[in-house]
């Protein structure tokens, strides 16, 4: 090589063979062991509201013979005051949980993108307006505005779908102040710039080019819809202001609380809905901080337990611990 | 020949303050005119206006007065005119870190360009469109190039997929916003010198926006000295740099640095 060419850049790519494309797997969150223990408790939960409800009995059947007994051989989980088997109970309730988790992820997820990245990227008296309505709606208090909507229906009109929509439309608006504060900052990237230059349309702009860098954020808030919704629904028919006529875990709570199951000790009736709901609200926050890993790998790095991964020894671990208290 | 005239275009930001709004004059009264097959440099400090001005040429601002004209044309804004200026004018970016979106491949990049052009319209052409624009820019093996993403390339590597990106709708005029400042000192010769190759090879009218007047002298035929929003000097690049009039332009010639004078000063010692 002539010093000429030296100074020119190695332009040459290493031939060593590469993935071709960038595979799903790449885009997914490396596989920690919170995300692990997360997709494991979620998934079995999920596959159990899928299934479950096709093999148990009818909830509400209503056994001749025990009445509020443990469990026994043909009711796994005991039965409820009224005699009905709590394990189908279960069954259906999570279903209809998770019916009510997924609906309010959708919607709000879809009302906080419309209202966060619409606004952000189209600015001007839009996003003013947006922005506007987006703090209005967070200002207000959100469980006693479900209760109020809550109890202005009528209970043969409460169904899980009327229930999710009025979960959604108070949950969405924090997710969307976020949404706005990301596109606003990716908007005026370079490549946003660039692409303009190139001759792209708006709306392409918008989805081809801006919305790919949000997804981890959405997926996000997507699982923190879901926690929110699950809780609030429990938290709702309890009071007794959930769904009529269908089975939620929150309805089967609110039915053993009524029935004095806490009062006389029949244990197998409210600690199983509830661990449910505490077990699948665990499973999705776990999934959440791997998702919040992707976004800041800040967060990926701090622990000491990767750093020692990196096959550093323990003085250089205590360097750099020492460098970041600096 | 195509040429690409800025007449007395001033650009003015409002910025909102705890008092009130100001005002901020970024380009101020600037004229000068682009011809295909030349080279001319903007040089200038740091907010004197030279981003300015790429943003107004590339139509992402709109100019406070004054015009931009094609050929004698004032320029279009919208639709179909907009297509056809793009088509003509095009930009490489300062950052090629930035410049890049993260989640696309390289063959996106400059595919999407090659696609609103119509200078390809199925797959195979497209594909051989991509594979024409790497090669260009000397990014070789170019299919396992267009494979790959931003985060796997060099700064300069980078660099050369915006470039061939610029160059996809075939232009006759092109705006590099101080294409290597964000580069390692070591590659930028090697950018600069395939920026002028390229320039040679398509006719193109380049406007090199620099702070560095060695590299500017080196590659462009005519220098447009700017400072605090005016252009204060102009003229043929020797000139300028050898004798320049303007007090701002005599203190960057004499910043520079001369290696010739340099070596003097060490033989005499």
């Amino acid at each position: 090589m002539t010093s000429a060419i030296s100074l020119d850049e190695q332009a040459v790519m290493p031939t060593a063979p590469r993935p071709a494309r960038r595979s799903i797997a790449q885009l997914l969150p490396s596989r920690s062991p919170k995300l692990v223990v997360g997709l494991s408790i979620a998934g079995v939960i999920i596959l159990w509201a899928i299934i479950g409800p096709l093999i148990v009995g009818n909830p509400n059947a209503i056994s001749t013979s025990m009445f509020q007994t443990p469990g026994t051989a043909g009711h796994l989980l005991g039965t409820t005051q009224t005699g009905q088997d709590v394990w189908s109970q279960i069954a259906y309730g999570t279903r209809g949980s998770l019916i009510i988790g997924f609906s309010v992820g959708i919607i709000s997820t879809v009302l906080s993108a419309i209202f966060g990245i619409l606004g952000a990227y189209i600015g001007g008296a839009l996003d003013e307006t947006f922005a506007l309505f987006t703090n209005i709606v967070l200002v207000i208090p959100g469980l006693p505005l479900v209760i109020v909507i809550g109890n202005y229906i009528p209970v043969n009109q409460r169904g899980l779908f009327l229930i999710a929509i009025v979960l959604a439309l108070t949950g969405w608006a924090g997710s969307a102040r976020v949404l706005r504060a990301v596109t606003l900052s990716v908007r005026n990237r370079d490549y946003v710039a660039a692409s303009r230059v190139s001759g792209e349309k708006t709306w392409r702009i918008l989805v081809v080019e801006i919305l790919p860098n949000l997804i981890p954020v959405m997926a996000s808030q997507f699982v923190f819809a879901m926690i929110f919704a699950i809780l609030g629904e429990a938290g709702l028919s309890f009071l007794g202001l959930g769904a009529s006529n269908s089975f939620t875990l929150g309805t089967i709570l609110f039915q053993a609380y009524n029935d004095l199951a806490l009062t006389q000790g029949a244990w197998w009736w409210f600690v199983p809905p509830g661990l449910v709901i505490a077990l699948f609200g665990c499973a999705l926050s776990l999934i959440n901080f791997s998702i919040d890993e992707i976004i800041n790998p800040k967060l990926r790095n701090s622990t000491r337990a990767v750093r020692k991964k990196w096959g550093l020894s323990p003085a250089q671990i205590r360097q750099l611990d020492e460098e970041q208290i600096k | 020949m195509t040429t690409l005239e800025f007449a007395n275009v001033t650009k003015q930001y409002r910025i909102r303050g705890k008092r009130g709004d100001n005002r901020l004059l970024a380009v101020n009264e600037v004229s000068f005119t682009l011809e295909s097959g030349k080279t001319v440099a903007l040089v200038g400090q740091s907010g004197s206006g030279k981003s300015t001005i790429a943003k107004l040429l590339m139509q992402l601002e709109r100019p406070t007065s004054g015009q931009i004209l094609v050929d004698g044309e004032p320029i279009r804004r919208h639709g179909r005119g907009l297509r056809e200026y793009r088509h003509q004018v095009q930009m490489v970016f300062q950052d090629p870190f930035a410049s890049l979106n993260p989640y696309h491949s390289v063959a996106h990049h400059l595919a999407r360009p090659l696609l609103i052009h119509g200078r390809a319209k199925t797959r195979a052409e497209v594909d051989a469109g991509v594979e024409r624009l790497l090669q260009r820019v000397r990014l070789v093996p170019a299919a396992e190039t267009a494979a790959k993403h931003p985060h796997e390339l060099s700064g300069g590597q980078r660099q050369r997929v915006a470039i061939a990106r610029a160059l996809a709708p075939e232009p006759r005029m092109l705006i590099a916003d101080e294409p290597v400042s964000m580069l390692d000192v070591s590659i930028r010769l090697g950018v600069l010198n395939l920026l002028a190759e390229l320039q040679r090879e398509d006719n193109l009218g380049v406007l090199y926006i620099t702070h560095d007047l060695a590299t500017a002298r080196h590659f462009c035929d005519e220098i447009l000295v700017m400072y605090q929003g005016r252009i204060v000097e102009r003229g043929p690049a020797d000139e300028v740099i050898l004798h320049p009039k303007h007090e701002y332009t005599k203190r960057l010639a004499a910043a520079a640095p001369n290696p010739e004078l340099r070596l003097k000063q060490i033989q005499k010692a």
